[in-house]
């Protein structure tokens, strides 16, 4: 226990929710909420699980999760995708540009928990 | 006896009736009653003008000297108006289409609305005609004195140069009376063709019970007439084929040519299917006119004394055998005849005088500026008042210097030889598409001058204009130019000689001429329009606009059609093109409309040269004269046709391509849209649905944080219900459903309402002046408070000054009320300047609040109050004009 989730996402109420319930579960949670400096953000918390909202004030889910698959040490991070678009041209491209997880908005507590917990093994 | 005062009673009765129906039927046209008016009826026995006092007496005694000649004038029409009917109805579309208001107008227009030719048709028609109006005056007179040699009270005295002239300014004064009540010369003259119609009827009743008195009053019945016909030297004339082919040919040609009968057949028209009734109804008239005509003739032939006028047997066989009442008929038969085709010639004479002798001079005289200068419409008014006055008088002048003297149809067919000069020239203009202005002008100054030579001066006898000399041995002792004889062919009958000569080199000259000339661009538009009238009755285009000036073109109009009807016309052409109020772009489809228009008042060439002195010189585009170059043959023409054809499923697959790329590019915006709102929707609810989750999963949360994720529900839930709130605003402002309510009010009880209700806790300050802001606005209060309260909401949002101060500020430009929203903030970055309006578009960082509809809301807003909004830049923080349309205000204060 102990592990890390940086949630990038700009709504405070979803992060204060996805806050609660990971934290509840004995999670550490760290919180990002501008898509210009995420994935430095990812680089300084070294997190073991992303959570990353696709719409993202300053720049997009997917570009940032593009650099972080390029980039070194975050290829392989597990990064859960949440979109409020729930179209199934959203799911390939999550898929395409390499998300571990997707997930449409609104979501249900115990679907965020088991995706945290698959991915980052807890 | 029948007393001349008796006489003169009933005639004076005739006129008045004449009057009276005239009137009436302009009243129930004018009030759009009246459709008996435009029957086929009326229009055949307008046509009957054909039939004047020359065929009215004159037939008589054509029988009387020539035996059954006479038919040939009323054959030549009958097979016109049965073979060449498709000649006929062309003519007719032509005049329709082109709103032709005169023969010579028909051959201007036809010729590149040539002037030169205009006028040269207009004299000749004037030379011809005049010699016919004195042959109406005399007839008319020499009825009258028919009369008074029967009456014995009166002493037969020589005062007929009076009686012609009371009769000229009595006709002037109808015709001037019902003949110039329009302007628009295209436009039906119904009192003036209800005249005639009813003329028309008179005669052919008088002539028809002289004749059946003739054949059973006075012949004893059918059998004895005819063995009587036979007896007389009337049934062995024979017939000379030269002669007859030549008249029948004459009377057939003088159907399109006569001034008189192209008003009637032609401008008169006002329905081309009456046509098809004309086409045996007139025919049937000719002939009931024709039927008792030798019975009369040889009646008197037997009953009166040897050398009396065979013209007047009409009138004289009733007379002798003291049918009082009969003769009083058929005086008014006559009568008839002799008033309707002067009136009906002088109209036609004055409408070709006016537009295109006096009309251009007027305009040259004036400087050319038909815009600046007075009200044309009463020149044009006057001056062919003045030319019907003018027309009757040379007909009267003629009348007094022949001497009256001229057998009556002699004159006639001299008239009918100088108006067939226009045949060439126009048939070969309907006909013939190579046929040009210079062979048009050569033919007909040819033949002009040879029927000059050959017919109209000899007419008035030897040693009046051509002495004997001459005649016998030509001018100047050339043998070849004798009138009778030319080149040395004598033993022709004189009409049929000058009819040869001058028809056949004008034919020719007319040929040749054509074809060795080029015809100007303009010429081969109007030919191609008067030859293919039934393939395309829509004008090319033969203006370049953008040069015009709207305004100028209105003013002219105005001067020629009228303030009302020229208003009407710009209105009507400015929304075909979809603009508001009375001034249409000048495009070239609406220069050809509005020149045609005029043409319809003061004819083709004038017209044309009105416009083009407002729009300027350049009257035909480069496509057209390409147009014309491709059309250089029929083949051509028809490959051109294909190709035009092909272009135009090539243009429709571009637009079909266009369309289907604008309805993809729509499908585009909705998904995004769609795609917009679902993400809207979605992020409240993830909220509302976690929290409800937790409330209702997780225990042991403190009562602090159960009321705090309560409300964070209550506030997304608001949420949503704002974004739907905001979007079915959107969608009704957007389809333009929306119910304004307009009412006036003061702007700054409008702005205080706002402030109030948008202004919050959090606060900022708000700077105003009162004074700028007393204005009253006619607006939908509550829609612009909804604007401003937006604005406001926004700056407090946004602003983030460390004081924040919003300061609005009312001003007015030019008739327009700004408002103006500026923060001392940080602002809008420029390049978001232009998407803040969007759908959606939010600005930097947002508290959940917002959907990114306000501002496009307030734009919608602002379109259906009639006024705008826009970011204003360069104001050091966010800054936001409303834009009021200000003439209300205005008009309020």
């Amino acid at each position: 226990m102990g592990k890390t989730v940086l949630v990038i996402e700009d709504e405070p109420n979803i992060i204060e929710a996805i806050g609660f319930i990971l934290s509840r579960d004995g999670w550490r949670v760290a919180t990002h909420s501008n898509g210009v400096d995420a994935v430095e953000a990812v680089r300084a918390r070294a997190p073991d699980l992303v959570i990353l909202d696709v719409m993202l004030p300053g720049r997009s889910g997917y570009d940032i999760l593009r650099d972080l698959r390029a980039g070194e040490g975050t290829s392989d991070l597990p990064v859960l995708l949440l979109t409020a678009r729930g179209q199934t041209k959203d799911r390939e491209m999550a898929e395409s540009y390499g998300a571990s997880r997707f997930m449409t908005k609104p979501f249900s507590n115990a679907e965020v928990l088991e995706a945290v917990r698959d991915l980052a093994g807890g | 006896m029948a007393s001349l005062n008796l006489l003169i009673g009933v005639c004076l009765s005739y006129v008045a009736i004449l009057f009276l129906v005239a009137f009436a039927a302009e009243r129930a046209a004018m009030r759009g009653r009246g459709h008996w008016l435009r029957s086929p009826l009326v229009y055949t026995l307008s046509l009957s003008i054909y039939c004047t006092a020359w065929t009215f007496y004159g037939a008589v005694g054509y029988a009387a000297r020539s035996g059954l000649e006479y038919l040939t004038i009323y054959i030549g029409p009958s097979l016109v108006m049965v073979g060449w009917l498709w000649a006929v109805r062309k003519i007719v579309r032509i005049g329709r289409t082109q709103r032709i208001t005169s023969v010579a107008d028909l051959i201007s227009s036809r010729y590149g609305k040539s002037n030169l030719l205009a006028v040269c048709v207009t004299v000749l028609a004037v030379i011809g005609t005049t010699p016919y109006i004195a042959l109406q005056l005399q007839s008319v007179v020499e009825s009258f004195s028919s009369f008074a040699l029967a009456d014995p009270d009166v002493t037969p005295k020589g005062d007929s140069a009076s009686t012609a002239l009371w009769v000229a300014a009595g006709l002037a004064f109808f015709t001037v009376l019902f003949g110039t009540r329009n302007l628009d010369a295209n436009e039906r003259h119904h009192g003036v063709v209800m005249a005639i119609a009813v003329e028309a009827v008179v005669k052919l009743v008088a002539l028809m019970a002289v004749g059946i008195f003739v054949v059973w009053g006075i012949g004893g019945g059918l059998s004895e007439t005819m063995a009587r016909i036979d007896a007389s030297r009337l049934g062995h004339w024979q017939m000379a084929n030269g002669r007859w082919a030549g008249l029948i040919f004459l009377a057939g040609a003088a159907l399109f040519c006569l001034p008189r009968m192209f008003q009637v057949l032609v401008v008169e028209n006002d329905d081309e299917s009456h046509l098809r009734t004309a086409a045996w109804a007139f025919p049937a008239y000719l002939m009931l006119m024709s039927l008792f005509v030798v019975p009369i003739a040889v009646t008197g032939l037997e009953l009166l004394p040897e050398g009396s006028n065979p013209d007047l047997f009409v009138l004289t066989v009733p007379l002798a055998a003291g049918q009082e009442g009969l003769a009083m008929l058929s005086f008014l038969g006559g009568f008839s005849s002799a008033t309707s085709m002067v009136i009906v010639a002088s109209i036609a004479l004055s409408t070709m005088v006016s537009n295109h002798i006096v009309m251009p001079i007027w305009l040259k005289a004036t400087g050319g500026g038909a815009a600046i200068s007075g009200d044309v419409r009463h020149v044009v008014l006057l001056a062919r008042r003045l030319s019907i006055v003018g027309v009757l008088l040379l007909g009267y002048l003629y009348y007094r210097v022949s001497g009256g003297g001229e057998a009556l149809a002699a004159i006639g067919l001299i008239s009918f030889s100088g108006v067939a000069q226009f045949l060439p020239a126009l048939l070969g203009g309907i006909f013939w598409r190579g046929a040009t202005r210079m062979g048009a002008f050569a033919g007909l100054m040819i033949g002009s001058v040879l029927w000059v030579w050959c017919l109209f001066l000899p007419s008035f006898g030897p040693d009046v204009i051509i002495p004997g000399e001459v005649m016998l041995h030509g001018p100047f002792g050339f043998g070849w130019l004798r009138p009778y004889a030319l080149f040395g062919i004598a033993g022709l009958d004189p009409l049929v000689h000058g009819v040869l000569w001058s028809m056949l080199f004008n034919a020719g000259a007319f040929a040749l001429v054509s074809v060795f000339t080029f015809p100007s661009p303009m010429e081969r538009l109007q030919g191609a329009q008067f030859v293919n009238v039934f393939a395309h009755s829509e004008a090319p285009q033969g203006w370049q606009g953008g040069a015009a000036q709207s305004e100028d073109l209105m003013i002219m109009a105005q001067r020629i059609l009228g303030a009302a009807d020229a208003q009407a016309l710009f209105q009507d052409a400015a929304r075909r093109q979809g603009l508001p109020g009375y001034l249409p772009e000048p495009t070239a489809e609406f220069l050809q409309r509005l020149e045609r228009e005029l043409s319809g008042s003061v004819g083709a060439a004038t017209a044309h040269a009105m416009v083009g002195q407002i729009v300027g010189g350049a009257s035909v585009s480069v496509e057209e004269l390409m147009a014309v170059a491709d059309e250089t043959a029929q083949i051509m023409e028809y490959s051109s046709q294909l190709e035009a054809k092909s272009e135009e499923l090539a243009r429709t697959a571009r637009q079909l391509r266009a369309a289907n790329d604008k309805l993809t590019q729509i499908s585009v915006q909705k998904d995004a849209f769609l795609s917009q709102i679902s993400h809207e929707l979605r992020t409240p609810m993830t909220s509302i649905r976690a929290f409800s989750e937790i409330l209702r999963d997780e225990g042991g949360l403190s009562a602090a944080e159960r009321g705090k994720y309560a409300s964070i529900i209550l506030e997304e839930a608001v949420r949503l219900t704002r974004l739907l709130d905001d979007l079915l605003d959107l969608s009704v402002l957007e389809n333009g459903q929306v119910n304004l309510n307009f009412r006036e009010a003061v702007l700054s009880d409008v702005l205080d309402h706002s402030v109030r209700a948008a202004l919050q806790e959090r606060g900022i300050e708000i700077r105003r002046d009162p004074q700028a802001e007393a204005l009253v606005v006619e607006t939908d209060v509550d829609r612009l408070s909804q604007v401003f309260i937006n604005l406001i909401a926004n700056a407090q949002k946004y602003c983030d000054a460390a004081q924040p101060v919003l300061t609005i500020a009312v001003s007015r430009h030019r008739g327009a009320i700004h408002v103006d929203f500026s923060d001392n903030g940080s602002g809008v970055e420029t390049g978001m300047q232009g998407l803040i309006f969007e759908k959606f578009s939010r600005i930097g960082h947002h508290q959940a609040g917002g959907a990114g509809l306000g501002l496009a809301i307030c734009r919608e807003v602002m379109a259906r109050l009639g006024g705008s909004i826009a970011y204003l830049p360069g104001q050091g923080g966010a800054a936001f004009r409303v834009t009021l349309p200000g003439e209300r205000a205005l008009a309020a204060q």
